[in-house]
């Protein structure tokens, strides 16, 4: 017997916004019969572009009839931006929690929100197409969504993976492919952590260097070739000030090149904190 | 609010009969039948007494052929376990692929230790065919295990032909019988089969009680070792109390069924064809010619398993479902899926297994029940 909460039974005894809205704004369809649950969103705008009417239909256990409505509960009255930014772990907090082997019930409640929105920002299609590639065979999971899922909710376990996205539950082939992503994940996360380290032990001096050196070596001479220039004016610690010259300072462009080649190279190369601005 | 239970192929309630003939066995007859002296040894007699009762129910030649086990899991790992070690040379087993996980990953664990496994298919029935079964047969065949009946559909395999040709051509046959037991007639001097299953707790015993039908004269390897208990052949000191149970429980059965195939039959009958008449879309799963008198497993399409349960929960009556979310696995029943029986209407598998206990007042609540539920649900489904 499962471990459900009390809300979860009253909102699977008791389902809040059931049916299907007639010429609805946004639509959004996921799950399949085979996977054993399945989910039609439909919602309504009103003038001031809020969610105004909302309805689910919903095949599936208690759990996936419980998530369905609480996310029509949660997506009342905001916007879509707002709506946009509704997780799955915020369906699962609503519903005090959810058992762990249920969690890709709340999943697919985020999911069916994610497609209905896309259908109502122009997608023909109900069904929104799944980005990435297909690891999961049985139930139809994507690389992406089970990265996704995984950052999200800080997943670290095959077993993890396979409650919240159902991924690897089946026959259990792509259960390589799903520890490969988990481990692509967590040495990023390493990385990022070093990253960190080696930040944090820079000296404003070796900052100063650093900056001076990739300017010279790298940065000038890529501008050079477009006739045109920079001078280094100030370093702050990570705050970088530069002022344009030769044909930079009359170019209408110059703030993208400040942004998307200066910026981007300095905080490649020394740290992610650096930021650039022109002084002129 | 009263608990109506037709859920008993996962368990059943220990008869009021059964419990009081464990009682004394729990206070002032404590001993241990292995003891010399009086005191213990007064409880040896209640074991014999308790095996004669097993052998009866099965119709076994002699009690000596029955040795008690800890669970019915139990049962099934040591008959086949014991099967392959008595012939170490031949590294293939037959099964089926809609057995017990007692037995079923017993053989995928086994595959993993350089067993060759063939697994006989089911049809849309789920029944199999014996031609086929005669073609898996190897000269390397170390046994076949087959169940009688099955735990989700109720399906009856045709035990007495598969035995016939596993005695011709001289290779173990392990039945797991732990769903037909009591429930319909077994008749082991009859049948030639070397080892089979039985629990307690299927049949109005306490759980933690299994016994096995050891075939005189099979060369029996033991699973557990360390006494002589059950004559060298299961140790560890006898669970008394749940043995006395299991004796009672099997004296009763034996006593009840006759007249109790043909009132329970009726029932889930009556179950059935109210169900199939009065819901819409609805599909019974399994052999309805070969099956056990008190299993129907229903599909109701469109709508869930676990969704159904919980709202039958809540009017107090205890069923079970072959959908995926029911059992915390992602897919249906293996036993349907077997079968070929189509998504939609496997994830909406619900089985009920009745018992002595049930009455025609409780199947009538049932169906009344179940109307509103699927009604609900169905109106909830996206699935039209």
């Amino acid at each position: 017997m499962w471990e459900y909460s009390d809300k979860v039974i009253d909102y699977f005894l008791h389902p809040r916004n059931v049916g299907e809205l007639k010429d609805p704004d946004g639509i959004g369809e996921v799950g399949s019969l085979a996977c054993g649950d399945m989910l039609r969103l439909t919602f309504k705008l009103d003038k001031n572009k809020r969610i105004s009417e909302v309805a689910f239909k919903t095949f599936g256990c208690a759990s996936a009839i419980a998530s369905s409505s609480a996310l029509t509960e949660l997506i009342k009255g905001k916007t879509i931006e707002e709506a946009e930014k509704i997780t799955n772990k915020d369906i699962a907090d609503y519903l005090g929690g959810l058992p762990d082997e249920k969690m890709h019930c709340s999943v697919m409640g985020r999911e069916a929100l994610e497609a209905a929105i896309k259908n109502y920002q122009g997608e023909d299609s109900a069904k929104h197409e799944l980005e990435g590639k297909v690891i999961c065979k049985c139930f139809g999971v994507t690389d992406h969504e089970i990265e996704r899922v995984a950052k999200e909710n800080k997943l670290t376990t095959i077993k993890e993976v396979t409650d919240y996205t159902k991924a690897g539950g089946g026959c259990e082939l792509c259960h390589d492919e799903i520890q490969k992503i988990l481990d692509n994940i967590n040495s990023k996360k390493h990385h990022d952590t070093k990253t960190e380290a080696k930040e944090s032990q820079l000296t404003n001096l070796q900052i100063m260097h650093k900056v001076e050196e990739v300017i010279e070596t790298r940065i000038k001479p890529a501008l050079k070739h477009d006739s045109g220039g920079i001078e280094l004016i100030d370093i702050d610690h990570f705050q970088v000030s530069l002022k344009f010259k030769d044909a930079c300072a009359t170019c209408p462009n110059s703030n993208v090149t400040l942004q998307q080649f200066i910026e981007k190279e300095l905080q490649k190369e020394i740290s992610p904190s650096i930021r650039v601005k022109e002084v002129k | 609010m009263k608990t109506i239970y037709v859920d008993n192929n996962a368990t059943t309630r220990v008869g009021p009969e059964v419990v009081n003939a464990m009682l004394p066995f729990f206070s002032e007859m404590y001993g241990n039948p292995s003891s010399l002296h009086t005191f213990g040894g007064q409880v040896a007699k209640y074991i014999d007494n308790a095996r004669e009762q097993v052998a009866n129910l099965v119709q076994a030649s002699r009690p000596s052929e029955i040795i008690f086990t800890g669970c019915g899991t139990e049962s099934d790992n040591t008959a086949i376990r014991s099967a392959l070690a008595a012939s170490p040379e031949k590294k293939h087993i037959v099964t089926t692929n809609v057995e017990h996980p007692a037995v079923l990953n017993l053989c995928k664990h086994l595959e993993k230790t350089g067993y060759e496994v063939s697994y006989l298919k089911v049809d849309t029935k789920g029944q199999i065919d014996i031609e086929e079964f005669k073609s898996l047969i190897r000269p390397d065949t170390a046994v076949v295990s087959v169940m009688w009946a099955n735990n989700e559909t109720g399906v009856i395999f045709p035990i007495e032909e598969i035995a016939k040709i596993c005695a011709e051509k001289e290779i173990p046959f392990h039945v797991d019988a732990i769903q037909a037991v009591g429930k319909i007639d077994i008749n082991l001097s009859k049948t030639p089969i070397t080892y089979l299953a039985i629990s307690g707790h299927k049949i109005h015993a306490p759980k933690g009680i299994g016994a096995l039908y050891i075939k005189r004269g099979t060369k029996f390897h033991p699973w557990l070792i360390s006494g002589s208990h059950e004559q060298g052949r299961r140790a560890g000191t006898h669970n008394v109390a749940s043995i006395v149970g299991l004796s009672k429980a099997c004296e009763l059965a034996q006593s009840d069924i006759k007249k109790e195939q043909i009132r329970v039959a009726k029932l889930r009958d009556l179950l059935e064809n109210k169900i199939l008449t009065s819901i819409e879309k609805t599909f019974v799963n399994g052999d309805q010619k070969h099956r056990l008198p008190n299993t129907t497993n229903i599909s109701f399409e469109g709508i869930e398993g676990e969704s159904i349960l919980l709202m039958l929960n809540e009017f107090g009556i205890c069923a079970s479902s072959g959908s995926a979310c029911s059992s915390g696995s992602l897919e249906p029943s293996h036993v349907l899926m077997a079968m070929k029986v189509p998504f939609t209407r496997a994830h909406g598998s619900v089985r009920f297994s009745l018992c002595k206990d049930n009455t025609e007042d409780e199947i009538k609540f049932i169906v009344e029940k179940l109307i509103e539920i699927v009604k609900k649900l169905r109106a909830l489904s996206p699935v039209s």
